[in-house]
This record gives C-alpha cells, sequence and structure tokens, in this order.
C-alpha cells in the first residue's frame, strides 16, 4: 500500500481523528489557538460519538455547570464547531496515519484518499471488552452482550435486548443499563462484579440499582453461558481474593441475557500502526505535557489516550490537545523543547498521563491525570521531584474507579534536571 | 421512630447514613462523614427526586427510529416508573428538535418531558 | 409439496455436502441438498482448525490418507477457481525430546508412503530460523510445506454459491426426519417440510450422519462427537508462528496445534473430549486451560492476554477412526459420506470427487455442458490495495462505508453476501461470507448495522426478526416499553 499513489485531497494544519467527545473539543481548541484549517475525521453518519447513545443525564457539571445528556451535551460542542469555519468529514474511516505527511482514509464520496496536515489528533476512543477476553466457557447463544451494544439497541434502535438479564461488571455502563432495561420493561436479575468493589461512581449505585432494587453481588463472576439459540441461564460463582472462583459456590440463574461491562480499551491500532508508544498500563500513547505522543505531530486525548470517567474530562483534556497541536502545526517547526522530566506511577498510583513534562515550554500549569491502586482514605495525593514535595492536595478518599487530578507548576520544576523523575503517589494525609 | 438506612451519594466513599424519623420529620441523622452526607439524607427520605430519562418513538425522521426524552426537572422518585409508562403510548413527529416538549405535564406533576436531541 | 423426483438429495451443507453437490452440479442430474440449519457450514465445518493438512497422519493406505493427499493437492487450483481464502504456510511437526526422533522419522516415512510431496527434517538451527518462538525445548521438526490454512466458511459458502450457480438447489431450516424406499425404487426423503423424493440420497450430515444412515440400513454406524476446543487470538499476536505448529504425538499427550490464520489471527486448539451431547459446543474452563497449557509444549509466550473469543466444535468421529465413503449394501441408491473428521477438510475437494463419482456410477450419469468452473470471491479490504479499493467505491461508494472496524468489513460487501444465492439470512451468516464481527470488538459496534442491513436486503424481515445464527436465536425480543404500557402505576 503505497499512500503517495492516492490522490490527495486537500491539505490542513491539524486533522482530528474522531468527532467524539475528544474529537470535536479538540477540533475547536485548534481553531480557536490559530489553526485555520481544521479538519474533523468521523467513521459514523453523525458526530458526537457514544454520546449520541448516552441518553442518561449527569454530563456537563464541571463544563458547564448543569446536569445534561449525551446528546445535549454533544450538541452544544457540535453547534461551537459549526460556528467555526471547521471541515467535517462523516462515514469516512481513517485508515492511516502517516507521521509527517498526513492520514489515508476512505469515505463513500471520496473513495481513498489522503489528507496532508502538519498535526495530527488521535480521538478514536475506546472499544468495550468482549466476553472472548474473559474466556467465559458455556455455548455461545444469541443474548450475550457488551453494554454498549446493548445501549445502542435500546436507545438508538429502540428494541430490548432481552427480559430477564444478568449483567457482569458494576462499572458506569453497566450500571446505566441496569436501569435503562428496567424502566424498559425488561427484569434486571443481578449485576455481578468480579472485585470486591464496584467501579461505578456510588451516584449510579443508588440510582440506577438500589432505587429498583436490584441486587449487586461483589465478588462474584460468570463461570458458564448455557443456551443454544438464545441464552437459557448462566452460572454464577464467587471469587476468592486472588479473583479464581470458588468451587462449591455456583449458582444457576436462569435468564435470556447477559450483558457485559467488564472494561474499556483504547483503540490504538492506528496509533501503533504509526509508531505512536503504548503505555502498557493505560493501553494508550505516551504523552508528554503538550500530550503530543512518542511520534512529533501526533497528538492524543481523550479515551484513546486513557479511559475517563467523565466526558468533562475529556473535554478538557482534548482541548489541550487541540490547542498544542495547533500551536505545533502554525510552529517554526522547533521542536526544542529542553530538558524533559518523567512522570512516574509511585506507590499507590497505576499510571499518569502525560509521563513526561517540560519544564522550559510547559504551559505555567499542567493537570497531572491519573488512577490510583486501591480503596484510601485520608490520603494526599503528592508528586516529589527527588524528596522535595512540589504539589500536593488532600483527599478524604480516593478509589480506582474515579480519575485523580493532580496541578503541577512549571517554575516547581525549573531546578530539574532531567536525571530526576517527578514521583506521583498517594501516601498518609 | 423510624430508621431510615440509605447510600450517601456525594462522593465515592459512599457513607451509610441512617435518618431517623418521627411522624415524618427527620429527628436524627448518623452515620454521615460531612454535612454534605446529612443534607442529602434529609432530602432523599423526605421527598427524593429524579431526572428520568428515556425514548419515544419518532416518525418521519430520516436519521432516527426514537428520540431521546427526559423530564425537564425532577419528579417524585416514586413516579419513575409511571412516567415511563405515561410515555409508553406517546410518538413524535419529526422534525423535533432539542427542548421540544414531547409530553405536558407528565403524570401530573406539572414537569414537561423533553426532546434531548434533534430528529429532523 | 408438489416436488420433483430429484435425481440426488444431498442431506447436509457442510464443506462436503456442498463438495459434493458442486461435482454433481458438473453432471446431468437435478440436485437438491437439504440442511437442518439455517445456513451452509453450520455443523462440524465452521467450527476447526482451518487448516489444511500435507497428509502424513493417516495409515498409509487407507481412504483417509489418500484423500487427504489428493484434497490438499486440489487446494491450489480449487481457491483460484472459487476465490476462497487459501494460503500454502507450510506446517511443522515440533519434536521436543531427543528420545522421541525415531517417531518423528517414522512420520516422515509415512508421509512418504502416502505420497506427501516435498517432506523433510529440519534440525533446531533451522527450526528456530523459521519459528522463532519455537519452544526452547523443540530438538527437530517435520517440514510440509504443502501444508496449508483456509478459510472454511469461505470455502464452504464458494462451493455452495457455485453449485447453486450450475444448477444445484438448496434448502436450508430443513431437517430430515426419516427415509423409506419407495416401490419405484427411490428414496421418500421425510423432513421437517414434507416429502422429498430422490433417486440417489447422499448421507453428508456430519455428526448426525449416523442417525441418517440408520435410517436406511441395518448396518450399525456410530458417529461419536469429539469434541476440540479453541482459543482464537486477536491479529496483533498473529504473527506470533509463521506455520502451522503440530506436536508430534509422543506418550506425554497429543499436544494443541498453533496457526496463524488466513485472517491474520492466532489459532490454538484443538482439546480432544469424546461426548455424547451432539449440540455439546460448549467450551469448558478446564478444556481451555488445557489448550494454554498444551500449546506451550511447542511455542513459547503465546500472548494470550491477546485472545477475543474461544470456541469448539464438534469432530464427527467414528471408533474405526476412517472415512464411511461408498453405496450401502442392504440400501441401493443410499450412498454414505460418514466419519468426516479430520483430515475431512482438507481431504473435502476429493471427497467431493469421490462421492460424486459414486453417484454418476449409480444413476449412469453423463457430463452436462456450460458448467462453469468459477466463482467470485467477496473483496479483501484488509488485503488489497488502496488502488484497488479506491477503485471499488467508485464503482460501489457503500465499499467507502467501513461497517466492522476491526475486520475492515463495507457495507458493500454485506450487501452482496445477503444478496449470494445461498446469501447470509443471519448475523453470523454475514460473519461466515465476510468476515464482519469476527475482530477484536467481537461485534459490538457494528452488530446494529449488520442487523439494519439484514432488514433492508432480506425481505419480511425487521430488527426483532433478525437472528444470530437461525430461528431461536434472535437478538432483540421486544420495542422498547413492550408490555408496560397501560398498567401504570407508583412504584
Amino acid at each position: 500500500m503505497r499512500p503517495e499513489a492516492i490522490s490527495r485531497l486537500a491539505d490542513y494544519d491539524v486533522a482530528v481523528v474522531g468527532g467524539g467527545s475528544a474529537g470535536l473539543s479538540a477540533a475547536i481548541a485548534a481553531y480557536d489557538a490559530g489553526a485555520t484549517r481544521v479538519l474533523v475525521l468521523e467513521r459514523d453518519v453523525r458526530l458526537g460519538g457514544i454520546l449520541n447513545q448516552c441518553i442518561h443525564n449527569g454530563f456537563g457539571l464541571h463544563r458547564f455547570g448543569e446536569e445534561l445528556t449525551g446528546p445535549e451535551y454533544a450538541a452544544r460542542y457540535e453547534r461551537a464547531l459549526g460556528e467555526r469555519p471547521i471541515d467535517v468529514m462523516t462515514q469516512t474511516t481513517v485508515l492511516r496515519v502517516v507521521p509527517g505527511q498526513g492520514i489515508v482514509a476512505v469515505s463513500p464520496e471520496h473513495g481513498v484518499f489522503r489528507i496532508c496536515c502538519k498535526a495530527v489528533v488521535l480521538a478514536m476512543g475506546c472499544r468495550e471488552r468482549p466476553r472472548g477476553a474473559l474466556d467465559i466457557p458455556g455455548t455461545r447463544p444469541a443474548g450475550v452482550f457488551t453494554a454498549g451494544t446493548a445501549q445502542h439497541l435500546v436507545n438508538v434502535e429502540g428494541v430490548l435486548p432481552g427480559r430477564e438479564v444478568v449483567i457482569l461488571g458494576s462499572g458506569d455502563i453497566g450500571l446505566i443499563m441496569a436501569r435503562r432495561l428496567t424502566l424498559e420493561g425488561a427484569h434486571v436479575r443481578c449485576v455481578a462484579e468480579l472485585m470486591p468493589y464496584s467501579g461505578g461512581l456510588k451516584r449510579n449505585i443508588v440510582q440506577c440499582l438500589d432505587d429498583f432494587g436490584i441486587p449487586l453481588l461483589l465478588s462474584h463472576t460468570v463461570v458458564g453461558v448455557e443456551g443454544q439459540g438464545r441464552v437459557s441461564a448462566i452460572t454464577l460463582a464467587k471469587v476468592d481474593d486472588r479473583l479464581r472462583p470458588i468451587p462449591g459456590t455456583e449458582e444457576r440463574i436462569p435468564c435470556d441475557t447477559l450483558l457485559l461491562s467488564v472494561g474499556l480499551l483504547p483503540e490504538n491500532e492506528l496509533s501503533r500502526e504509526a509508531g505512536v508508544r503504548i503505555n502498557p498500563a493505560t493501553r494508550g500513547a505516551y504523552v508528554d505535557d503538550s500530550l503530543m505522543t512518542s511520534v512529533p505531530g501526533v497528538f492524543a486525548c481523550g479515551n484513546v489516550l486513557h479511559v475517563h470517567d467523565l466526558v468533562d474530562f475529556v473535554s478538557e483534556e482534548a482541548a489541550h490537545a487541540g490547542e498544542c497541536a495547533a500551536r505545533y502545526a502554525m510552529g517554526d517547526g522547533s521542536t526544542d523543547t529542553g530538558v524533559a522530566v518523567t512522570v512516574v506511577a509511585g506507590d499507590g498510583v497505576r499510571y499518569t498521563v502525560p509521563s513526561s513534562l517540560h519544564p522550559r515550554t510547559m504551559p505555567e500549569a499542567v493537570t497531572l491525570r491519573f488512577r490510583v491502586t486501591g480503596v484510601r482514605e485520608h490520603c494526599r495525593l503528592s508528586a516529589y521531584l527527588g524528596n522535595e514535595r512540589v504539589s500536593t492536595r488532600r483527599r478524604d478518599i480516593v478509589v480506582p474507579g474515579e480519575m485523580q487530578e493532580l496541578k503541577v507548576r512549571a517554575e516547581q520544576l525549573a531546578s530539574a534536571g532531567g536525571d530526576e523523575p517527578l514521583t506521583v503517589v498517594v501516601e498518609g494525609a | 421512630m423510624e430508621r431510615e438506612t440509605l447510600t450517601c451519594i456525594r462522593c465515592p466513599r459512599g457513607c451509610q447514613v441512617t435518618v431517623s424519623l418521627e411522624g415524618g420529620e427527620v429527628v436524627a441523622v448518623e452515620g454521615n462523614c460531612c454535612p454534605r452526607g446529612e443534607a442529602y439524607a434529609r432530602k432523599e427520605v423526605t421527598a427524593p427526586e429524579r431526572v428520568v430519562t428515556t425514548t419515544v418513538p419518532v416518525d418521519g425522521s430520516t436519521d432516527w427510529a426514537v428520540v431521546s426524552v427526559k423530564t425537564a426537572g425532577d419528579v417524585p422518585k416514586r413516579l419513575v416508573e409511571s412516567v415511563v409508562a405515561e410515555l409508553s403510548g406517546v410518538r413524535a413527529e419529526a422534525p423535533v428538535h432539542i427542548g421540544d416538549v414531547v409530553l405536558r405535564d407528565v403524570c401530573g406533576t406539572g414537569v414537561d418531558v423533553v426532546a434531548t436531541r434533534d430528529a429532523i | 409439496m408438489g416436488d420433483p423426483t430429484w435425481d440426488v438429495v444431498v442431506v447436509g451443507a457442510g464443506v462436503c455436502g456442498c463438495a459434493i453437490a458442486r461435482e454433481l452440479s458438473r453432471l446431468q442430474a437435478s440436485v437438491l441438498v437439504v440442511e437442518a440449519r439455517e445456513d451452509v457450514c453450520c455443523g462440524t465445518s465452521k467450527a476447526n482448525s482451518a487448516i489444511v493438512h500435507a497428509g502424513f497422519d493417516a495409515p498409509t493406505g487407507s481412504l483417509m490418507a489418500r484423500l487427504n493427499v489428493e484434497g490438499a493437492s486440489l487446494f491450489p487450483q480449487l481457491s483460484r477457481d472459487l476465490d476462497f481464502a487459501y494460503e500454502r504456510i507450510g506446517s511443522l511437526v515440533v519434536c521436543t525430546r531427543e528420545e522421541d526422533l525415531p517417531a518423528l522419522r517414522a512420520l516422515l516415512e509415512r508421509g512418504r508412503a502416502n505420497g506427501v510431496p516435498e517432506l523433510s527434517i529440519v534440525g533446531r538451527d533451522d527450526l528456530v530460523r523459521m519459528e522463532p518462538n519455537v519452544s526452547d525445548a523443540a530438538v527437530a521438526a517435520l517440514w510440509a510445506p504443502t501444508g496449508g490454512i483456509c478459510d472454511p466458511f469461505d470455502l464452504t459458502c464458494a462451493l455452495a454459491e457455485n453449485a447453486a450457480a450450475n444448477g444445484v438447489s438448496f434448502s436450508l431450516n430443513e431437517r430430515v426426519t426419516g427415509l423409506h424406499r419407495l416401490p419405484d425404487d427411490t428414496w421418500g426423503v421425510s423432513t421437517t417440510r414434507g416429502t422429498r423424493v430422490a433417486r440417489v440420497v447422499v448421507n453428508a450430515a456430519g455428526v448426525h450422519a449416523d442417525e441418517v444412515h440408520g435410517m436406511a440400513s441395518i448396518q450399525p454406524m456410530k458417529i461419536v462427537p469429539r469434541r476440540g476446543q479453541y482459543e482464537l487470538l486477536d491479529t496483533t499476536a498473529g504473527n506470533h508462528v509463521r506455520h502451522t505448529v503440530f506436536a508430534l504425538p509422543t506418550k506425554m499427550g497429543k499436544g494443541v496445534l498453533v496457526t496463524p490464520t488466513v485472517h491474520g489471527n492466532l489459532l490454538v486448539g484443538p482439546t480432544a473430549e469424546d461426548i455424547e451431547d451432539k449440540d455439546g459446543t460448549q467450551t469448558t474452563a478446564e478444556g481451555l486451560a488445557r489448550v494454554r497449557e498444551a500449546s506451550m509444549l511447542t511455542v513459547r509466550d503465546i500472548p494470550f492476554r491477546e485472545t477475543i473469543t474461544s470456541f469448539s466444535g464438534l469432530r464427527a468421529h467414528r471408533p474405526e477412526h476412517e472415512f464411511a465413503i461408498g453405496e450401502v449394501p442392504d440400501a441401493p441408491g443410499f450412498v454414505d459420506c460418514a466419519g468426516i473428521e479430520s483430515p475431512g477438510l482438507s481431504a473435502s475437494p476429493a471427497i467431493g470427487r469421490m462421492v460424486a463419482g459414486i453417484v454418476r456410477d449409480i444413476l449412469g450419469l453423463s457430463e452436462r455442458e456450460g458448467f462453469v468452473a468459477t466463482r467470485r470471491g467477496f473483496p479483501r479490504l484488509d488485503r488489497i490495495s488502496l488502488e484497488d479499493w479506491d477503485e471499488l467505491v467508485r464503482k460501489d461508494p457503500a465499499y467507502g462505508r467501513v461497517v466492522c472496524r476491526c475486520c475492515r468489513v463495507s457495507e458493500a460487501q454485506i450487501r452482496d453476501a445477503c444478496r449470494r444465492v445461498p446469501g447470509a439470512r443471519s448475523v453470523d451468516g454475514v460473519k461466515r461470507r465476510v468476515g464482519a464481527t469476527m475482530g477484536r470488538c467481537q461485534g459490538g459496534f457494528c452488530t446494529p448495522r449488520i442487523m439494519q442491513i439484514l432488514c433492508e436486503e432480506v425481505p419480511d424481515l425487521d430488527l426483532l426478526g433478525v437472528c444470530k445464527s437461525g430461528p431461536g436465536s434472535e437478538l432483540a425480543v421486544a420495542r422498547d416499553k413492550d408490555g408496560i404500557g397501560g398498567e401504570a402505576h407508583e412504584a
């Protein structure tokens, strides 16, 4: 496949791959930061991405100070996008990101084409872990869905994927779907969660499960699926502290549907092919304070960078990526960013984004985003440069399901020599 | 004296808060770690409210089979399922725009049900 | 049902039934294939190792050995004629203990006696060059360059489409329930849809072949469903091995194979469990654990965290472990094609020829003019050049709408799959023909869109009728709020 043999459609400053919450925000910010030729490439027929099927409310509290539904939140960004001369190509699938050159894509209108651009923002989002990734034994009948597929069927197609439902995984999508299916006439038998705690927000446990009397079974998993045409039953079992099913605890539950809400995986196939280095902890790119990946001119944001729990933070992060991409595209080409400080996930921290900072060129303050490894009460989130604590924040409680933030100021890193990492830890208050 | 236990949703800790009631009046709130928990618990046991979101079928739209809707404000929690039931016979006609009223005064709550997306 | 008298009714539309039907379509004969399931390729043919064996396994002189070697030799031309995915990547039988080397050499000798070309034994150094992830314990391997991999769905559908294009009829969702001899020496074939009349009946019923045999003959036949469980890994793991890697069967066990697939995935398996239930295609925790464990014998560091699905299939095993092909002595005009277990897929082109030859001799059929040997396959957007893809979009813009992002399957191919004869009628029917939903998200994103396209392409189908794989596997059960209207009450 030779990209140069493909017809060149147009030239852009910044091309954004994906028109969901991250892509919309990145494109708007890129334009506002001075990139005059901005393009959004979206594979679906419409913009908005997964927000289109998230019809529940709770979006936008941070960003707009009010509670919006997913479609309403997306509409606000679409309107803002429409007010700017930003090009949008829907039904357009990006096939390759070619570092330093541009993008190869296909659409019904243009066939296979390429565009040249100075900077690319990756905003492809994530996908759900399927059943196979868990190796749940049993038959393979109809009625096993990921929660997101079920959400699409109920909220977009207007059909119910089942009547008697068991949900595995208590992440927010699983909880939200428990309520949605109940309201639309299904009976949710229970939500089973492998871990001893739920990964979902308390609010969702109360309003999606407790409100409807749906039991949450912690430390449980599905160990079997029965049924030939359609699911006829599943088998639940308790798990031990190493998350292995405990023999003798099996319980067979007749049902016609098993929903899986067992994790989200950033969709980085394009990124990998472009040579972007991927952090195994996030399955997203390693990025610096400008959210630029290991490939110059290629930026990443939103759920393709790391899985977020609130769309407001996706928008905020993506705006930063869009702004930095614009600056890169409009800049003089100088890439001298000076010394880089590596950001390391220390005690109690699973990963950090970004994973490196350039004290000389970084903004006045940079938000570190990360997740903790376990539940911890009355603690501090701190960043250390050597022995020096350069940033800290008290928290009453932190949980793995909730992304944490810590701001670091450039001036505090001025003394950094580059050989010492910035270590983020959870420590006693 | 009645006692009711609930999970506070104001932060991830999820305090188990116990509210004591006498004649429908809150006389004590225990188990909360902060004042937000007390305020939440008082409201939740006396007049719990929810926003309801669902969809209704839309006729004449090229893009959508159903249009997403919500109650324009909070409705009493005990009416959540009734709101959905009342919506079960309702259809919308394209074009629909965000904020268009799909059903007025649902279940006599004085709250309208409005579209949350455009369906042209 | 006002049905004609068919020259031949073939029972079963697996790879053998379809291969037989295609060979019969060269002859002046009316042919009907009846299939109990909703589509072709729904039994043993759909869940197996997808390997074209070189032919060194079966005992010299057996029917299995002969048809395997002949079948494998037919694959290259057949794959060009029918445009299905087949790659001659070669296979290695890995020996991990010095003391087993004589057994490896015996395998080489048996292969040569069976007529397998180009066999040789490679030492550890060459082996590591050929297969860098081979186990550290590997000492040598039998190298069979004529071994290959194929897409059994694609092969079976291609055979069926080509047979249909040459005049063969297919009737799906029709199960044979009885056979009886009619006074004019034809067969009455009772089915769930009525009675068919045939001059010759071919029994290609896979794991059910013993039941169909029993309807016609008093000679005993036993088919034991032998379950094989597999793990399928993402294309990110597809290069972990470059050839099909078998373990040399030893006292330590049979081992499992590790192979790339024609779709670029990595396939590991199978187990071999004799079970009772002919629908027993469930996987088990023990079986999958055994697959993982056994794979380590020959290949190291398999990235099982990249697993995207697991599945199991049933081989139609006969205790005699030999194909049973031929007219049944006490049932004139009834031809068995039974006990087709591994290497059945590899042998299928040769089985088709052999069975068609038997039928031709029984009925005294002659060749007909106008047989078309070729069939147009589906474009593989993940394989063709960008220029070729661009050309396709110019002709049909639907090639520009990617529906299955993981496997790069466009709307055009999905519609094409529905329009073929026999065509896709379910989500799995689409999967079998064009590969949509087979990737890393396992249909998470594209299933609703495929459901919509099926509704647009299949007459009288609506969303509530769309099945995963035939009646009883509907994906949606009701419209939203179905059954809750009118009973408004306070919670």
